[in-house]
């Protein structure tokens, strides 16, 4: 086992999370500006994205420009389709913003545990007791 | 950490509804303040917000929402006549602001929840990046 891979899938899991939330509470601030457009982005696809890395800058020489790992791309944040379209070209829907939000946040804390329960497992293994 | 990110954004949020609670309250006390000429009377006042963008990635999700100013209703005045008013013009007129109460109550309603989504939304990232902190523990 390389030391790099103990977390899995999570450690990027982790990582997309925490910037969902951002693109969520960026959402949630601007509830009441007119012609603000809600984003979000497929978090299914941006998680096999990092997996197998295919829309991220690819490093051929040493002095190529890395993108951070777990950062979305301009490109891949979509736009909402309201529900409910406003007379100001909002088209933040507040409820569905909070339970995305919450949702999210709860899925944070589970990656959390799974990384909680990986870090458990090496100590335990370390100690060998 | 993007997680640091989510208070800067909550925050904006919030003290861009507080100044618009501001408005109303400004809105609502004024409301019978008459005058005697179209100019001095007060008119009701309403933020103008825009969404705050990363200047160095304009596509990416937005960074927080800004106010970019202050209008001024441009309803028209409630004149009413009103000869032994002490504020009365030559002709016997006073003016009203064009303050509309149903308005403001039902600006401050929405300006009340959104600011407190945004106070939830920092307090759950708060938990997160404590539960963040003591992982491993």
């Amino acid at each position: 086992m390389k030391f790099d891979d103990a977390f899995g899938i999570h450690e990027r899991a982790l990582l997309l999370r925490a910037q969902r939330a951002e693109v969520l509470a960026a959402n949630m601030a601007n509830a009441d500006t007119p012609g603000y457009k809600a984003r979000d982005f497929d978090f299914k696809a941006m998680l096999a994205n990092e997996v197998d890395n295919s829309s991220r800058l690819r490093t051929t020489q040493s002095g190529h420009i890395q993108t951070e790992e777990g950062m979305v791309p301009p490109a891949q944040l979509l736009y909402r389709t309201p529900m409910q379209p406003s007379l100001d070209g909002n088209t933040v829907d507040t409820e569905q913003e909070h339970t995305a939000f919450s949702a999210n946040a709860v899925e944070y804390q589970a990656t959390l545990n799974f990384i909680n329960s990986k870090i458990a497992g090496i100590r335990k293994a370390l100690r060998g007791e | 950490m993007s997680m640091f990110k989510i208070f800067d954004t909550a925050a904006t949020g919030m003290s861009a509804q507080s100044l618009r609670l501001n408005l109303v309250a400004s809105n609502m006390a004024n409301a019978d303040a008459v005058s005697s000429s179209i100019d001095q009377t007060y008119r009701a006042r309403q933020p103008v917000f825009k969404a705050m963008l990363d200047q160095l990635n304009p596509d990416g999700a937005a960074a927080g929402v800004k106010m970019v100013g202050v209008v001024e209703s441009q309803a028209p005045l409630v004149q009413e006549y009103a000869p032994d008013h002490p504020l009365a013009n030559d002709e016997g007129y006073i003016f009203r602001p064009n303050v509309n109460m149903v308005e403001e109550m039902a600006n401050m309603m929405s300006a009340t929840r959104t600011y407190q989504s945004n106070v939830e939304v920092a307090n759950a990232a708060k938990q997160l990046l404590l539960a963040t902190i003591q992982m491993g523990q």
